[in-house]
């Protein structure tokens, strides 16, 4: 798949984002006046900037509202509804924190909730396309909210969460590379059941449709981020996981907490390449590539 | 509503025969031509006489080169276009209610005026059947010529989609699939028609006609070599019973 800055973007800093939220609702840390301010500001930059960057691959973002209303059989309108819901609600109980002294525990938990849930509809997303073996598992779902839920409780100064949350977002990640790397082999599809012509022998593309390239190849048979991929795999895995890791379990101080979420996101954002450059569409088949 | 229908009424789809078509692209270009000046947005071009050309296209002609376990390879010409899925996963995943399966007639049509243009719809499909314009930034997709088939100013052999009204080798076939007495149905009845990617659960209503067995040289289909008629030699004479001066010719000839 093609890996659109936008989309990268848009999945690491909102995943974030949302994760932060998800600690803010919870009351961890119980902050209150211009402390919560500063937090709140933080989380609702990386969810609302990562949001507006995803609005930047749409053919006709002035349309963007319509995606709203297909939440019972959409998951990208269901994370659209779940995304807005999550940011009123928390606007609301960050309001009562930052000006009123008064945390809303049931508001808070509500917001929570629904930060959890714009995380995971955003996962499902990509898990619910049977077309793209390498994301068609629960494994997405898991691994993009433990990888949330670790960021969030970083930036949040949830020192012992983000220490076994960043574990757990470990070793999902490697389980998922590792699953992924056979995922399209043992999907069942492959030229032959794409052309149905496996019964007479062996299927290879001879001539493509066109001399050119067009949208499909360009938007689902990127094959530029593979070359490096297990180079990038252990930047990312280094940087998002074993750094931050390493970091925050050093005596605190800010700067080493600041350096500890910068090497995550950008690990983060390396993984996220590595999400859509590496996964397979079937699509490919018909071209003879994967 | 992008909830797909329970049912649809009538199946309409094509029957495409691989054993037939010649790969001659005749089908793309009618397809091009009649949607890209009548219904919805034009199927743009980039760069259409420069150095990388690409362009929209609702119906592409592969072509497969297929090695049995012995004997000669033979080359397939694939014709492929959207299935008109019944589970259609291109449909469920739109978030705007732009992508609609007819309950009539079982058509998937995109409503043009609310695509948002995500390419969501275009990543559910594993047939590659849908394709965003680059100069509308709206997903483009076959309609199965809607608005011919449906066409009341046109003649009734034209109520045809164009890439089946305009194949030259009678490759493509249109009709009713839900209807099992009709003449789509019986020819996939027939010719063993197929699902392609079945493992993908789209249920695709257009089917696919596998090739025929091919002959092959070191297998004669008639009676083998030794009971074949006999045949003159080339250079036996053609005319045995000469007259005139070419039959004295002929005769004097011999006796030399």
């Amino acid at each position: 798949m093609h890996p659109a800055p936008s989309v990268i973007v848009f999945t690491t800093l909102s995943g974030l984002g949302f994760g932060v939220l998800i600690w803010l609702g919870l009351g961890l840390p119980a902050v209150t006046g211009w402390t919560a301010f500063a937090f709140f500001a933080i989380a609702y930059g990386l969810a609302v900037g990562g949001l507006m960057a995803s609005t930047l691959h749409l053919g006709h973002p002035e349309r963007a509202w319509k995606a709203f209303s297909q939440w019972r059989s959409s998951w990208l309108s269901r994370e659209g509804v779940c995304a807005v819901a999550a940011l009123i609600v928390m606007a609301a109980y960050g309001a009562g924190l930052v000006f009123f002294d008064t945390r809303l525990a049931a508001l808070g938990w509500l917001g929570a909730a629904l930060s959890l849930a714009t995380v995971v509809t955003t996962a499902m997303i990509y898990a619910q396309l049977k077309t793209v073996p390498r994301w068609n598992t629960p494994l997405t779902p898991a691994l993009l909210l433990a990888i949330s839920l670790a960021g969030g409780a970083l930036l949040a100064g949830q020192v012992g969460a983000a220490t076994g949350l960043l574990a757990i977002a470990g070793v999902l990640q490697i389980l998922w590379w590792v699953r992924g790397d056979r995922a399209l082999a043992t999907s069942g599809t492959d030229m032959a059941t794409a052309t149905g012509l496996g019964g007479i022998g062996t299927v290879r593309a001879f001539e493509p449709p066109h001399t050119g390239t067009n949208y499909l190849l360009r938007e689902m048979v990127h094959q530029v981020g593979r070359k490096h991929a297990l180079k990038l795999r252990i930047i990312a895995f280094a940087l998002g996981y074993a750094v931050p890791v390493a970091l925050i379990l050093l005596p605190f101080s800010h700067a080493l907490g600041a350096l500890a979420v910068l090497s995550h996101l950008a690990g983060i954002a390396i993984s996220r390449w590595l999400f859509f450059a590496e996964a397979e569409h079937v699509v490919g088949l018909y071209y003879g590539k994967r | 509503m992008t909830s797909l229908p329970e049912t649809s009424g009538r199946k309409l789809g094509l029957v495409i025969d691989l054993d037939t078509c010649v790969g001659c692209h005749a089908c793309v270009i009618a397809c091009k031509g009649w949607n890209t000046e009548n219904y919805g947005a034009p199927l743009s071009d980039q760069d259409p006489y420069g150095a990388a050309p690409s362009g929209t296209f609702l119906n592409r002609v592969h072509s497969y080169e297929v090695q049995p376990e012995d004997g000669t390879a033979q080359l397939v010409h694939f014709p492929k276009s959207c299935l008109h899925c019944e589970d259609a996963p291109c449909v469920t995943v739109c978030p705007t209610g732009a992508s609609y399966k007819r309950v009539e007639d079982g058509i998937v049509l995109v409503n043009e005026t609310d695509c948002i243009g995500c390419g969501l719809c275009a990543w559910a499909c594993p047939y590659g059947a849908r394709e965003m314009d680059a100069a509308e930034g709206v997903m483009k997709k076959c309609t199965l010529c809607v608005d011919r088939i449906y066409n009341e100013n046109l003649a009734q052999e034209d109520r045809d989609p164009a890439c089946v009204r305009s194949c030259p080798a009678g490759a493509r076939h249109f009709g009713d699939l839900g209807d099992p007495d009709s003449a789509v149905s019986r020819l996939v009845e027939a010719r063993g028609g197929i699902d392609l990617m079945p493992e993908q659960g789209t249920k695709p209503v257009n089917q696919y006609l596998p090739p025929r067995p091919r002959d092959r040289l070191d297998q004669r289909p008639d009676h083998g070599p030794d009971q074949r008629p006999e045949r003159p030699a080339p250079d036996a004479p053609v005319a045995l019973d000469a007259k005139g001066f070419l039959g004295w010719l002929d005769r004097t000839l011999d006796k030399i």
